[in-house]
């Protein structure tokens, strides 16, 4: 028989284990419990909770926050899979706040108004692990060197437009094929240049790939967006606005879920793509006015 | 490994969670492996993994393809059932050997507290998903496991599941407060915490060892179906 030694919570490992057993899984946005149910029904790996979908807070305007902790209770009580929840730019007490409610993951989010412009949130003092967005690989190598243990690319959320999703996780990917055997005497410079820590800069040269796991989220509407992303390298989706946007939400999230494992399988996506009813309104890249982009939330 | 292993193939259910975890640790093993998501893939592989992940996804993920893939995995474990033998383990012939961590043990369980979703039931388990609470208490811990030899195993409990109870032909191999976190029934192995994230291969190859008594039973049925059999009674 065997006992137990100290056991350790809240470790880099124990944090990034998690967004391992999420791989190959959606992630979908809720603003109630009832919708929590129906995510899980349709087989999300975790639910996000938050105040309004990101289309919501674009039309609606004014300061998004972290949710109210009673609405985090009831999502925490109607599912048995992860439930995360996010927090401002800098606003380490939300983040404070939702770890004591017994969340399982924060999400540092420019889909919410940023409570610090120049400092994010130091995520290494947390039990709970944290997601955070990226443009660049820069960006995300920041936010690992703060303690995120999940990175996702921004996208524009509550766009429904796929464009900016692609092209964060084009040049992340991009940047780590390029620096993937890049000669040693080159790195400190390339470290200085894209502003990230040195020592997660030779890591990435040496494995080619990022140190935790990377989904795609902002502007995901469709099973076919879901495989788009897969196909260029992403380890799994968050899914916003797309789903409780869209006519038929539990249709439409059984069939994104389904495109994210079978994202190699046209045939698949065919059959699941069919009839799905209205997707969500979008909101086209291009015509944001720069104040409407969250991307650029956040350094 | 004996140079048995060398023409293993073992494969890796690879609808959700961290397969390419256990697909790195076979290979560091020196055995094949293969990511499985549809049932015909299930052919020609001498073993099965269930990866971590999470099991109420996968349940809705398992009726793509040709085939649904629960029954086609059930269909090469269950005649364990018709041979069972008295002894600790017996290998039966046709028993497909299975290891399932965290949501695999959920998947091969008999029975889950509470719930009623989707599984394959095979092993004489009652699990409880999620027996710890939410990911601020998943841990690791160095835990001795003797048929693993001395060294004490790093395991990674997350949002982790216990055995709660199992029938008598269930050997427990590991057991916390909290409940038991390694198991085996002949062909099947099941652990609550995660090898595939450690550096610790001797989960992996406990499981490779089981396959390879498999690979031989196996061998010796044929051999000896070869023989005239003694007339029926």
């Amino acid at each position: 028989m065997s006992t137990v030694i100290k056991p350790r919570t809240g470790t880099k490992l124990v944090k990034e284990a998690l967004a391992q057993m999420l791989k190959g899984g959606v992630i979908m946005d809720v603003v109630n419990a009832e919708q929590a149910k129906i995510a899980e029904e349709a087989g999300a790996v975790a639910v996000m909770a938050l105040e309004r979908v990101p289309a919501d807070i674009r039309a609606d305007g004014g300061v998004a926050r972290m949710s109210d902790p009673e609405l985090i209770i009831q999502i925490l009580e109607s599912v048995s899979i992860p439930v995360m929840a996010k927090a401002r730019i800098g606003h380490f007490v939300e983040a404070q706040i939702l770890e004591s409610l017994g969340v399982d993951c924060v999400d540092e989010s420019e889909v919410l108004t940023p409570a610090d412009e120049e400092f994010h949130i130091d995520k290494s003092q947390f039990t709970i692990p944290f997601v955070c967005g990226a443009k660049n690989l820069g960006e995300a190598l920041r936010r690992i060197g703060e303690g995120a243990a999940m990175m996702r690319t921004k996208g524009e959320a509550g766009t429904g437009d796929v464009v900016e999703a692609v092209r964060h996780a084009r040049t992340i990917l991009g940047e780590i094929r390029r620096l993937h055997g890049m000669p040693k005497e080159e790195l400190m410079s390339y470290a200085k240049n894209i502003g990230a820590p040195y020592d997660l800069v030779v890591k990435v040269a040496a494995e080619g790939k990022l140190p935790v796991v990377n989904f795609a989220a902002g502007g995901i509407a469709t099973p076919a967006d879901a495989a788009l992303m897969m196909q260029l390298g992403v380890d799994g989706v968050f899914v916003g606005s797309g789903i409780f946007k869209s006519g038929n939400p539990m249709q439409r999230a059984q069939a994104i879920v389904k495109a994210t494992t079978f994202y190699k399988d046209p045939e698949v996506l065919a059959k699941v793509s069919r009839n799905l009813g209205e997707a969500m309104v979008g909101r086209n890249c291009r015509d944001l006015a720069p104040s409407e982009n969250l991307a650029s939330r956040g350094w | 490994m004996n140079q048995d292993s060398t023409n293993i193939v073992i494969g890796v259910l690879a609808l959700q969670g961290d397969f390419a975890e256990h697909i790195k640790m076979l290979e560091q093993c020196g055995v094949s492996a293969k990511a499985v998501r549809y049932a015909e893939e299930l052919d020609h592989i001498d073993g099965l993994i269930i990866p971590g992940g999470e099991s109420t996804a996968v349940a809705k993920l398992t009726d793509e393809g040709s085939a649904p893939i629960f029954s086609a995995i059930k269909a090469k474990i269950a005649p364990s059932e018709k041979v069972g033998a008295s002894s600790a383990f017996s290998t039966p012939v046709n028993a497909m050997p299975v290891y399932g961590t965290c949501m695999g043990s959920i998947f091969l369980a008999k029975e889950i507290e509470g719930s009623s979703q989707g599984r394959l039931a095979v092993m004489d388990i009652k699990v409880k998903r999620n027996a710890f609470g939410p990911q601020r208490r998943s841990f690791e811990s160095d835990l001795k496991i003797d048929a693993l030899g001395s060294e004490a195993f790093p395991a990674v409990f997350i949002r982790a599941p216990v055995i709660v109870e199992c029938g008598p032909k269930v050997q427990v191999l590991s057991a916390i407060d909290e409940g038991i976190v390694m198991a085996r029934q002949d062909t099947l192995l099941v652990t609550a915490f995660h090898p595939e994230i450690t550096n610790d291969l001797r989960v992996h190859q406990y499981f490779l060892g089981m396959v390879q008594e498999y690979r031989q039973a196996q061998s010796t049925a044929v051999r000896d179906s070869q023989v005239p059999e003694p007339a029926q009674v």
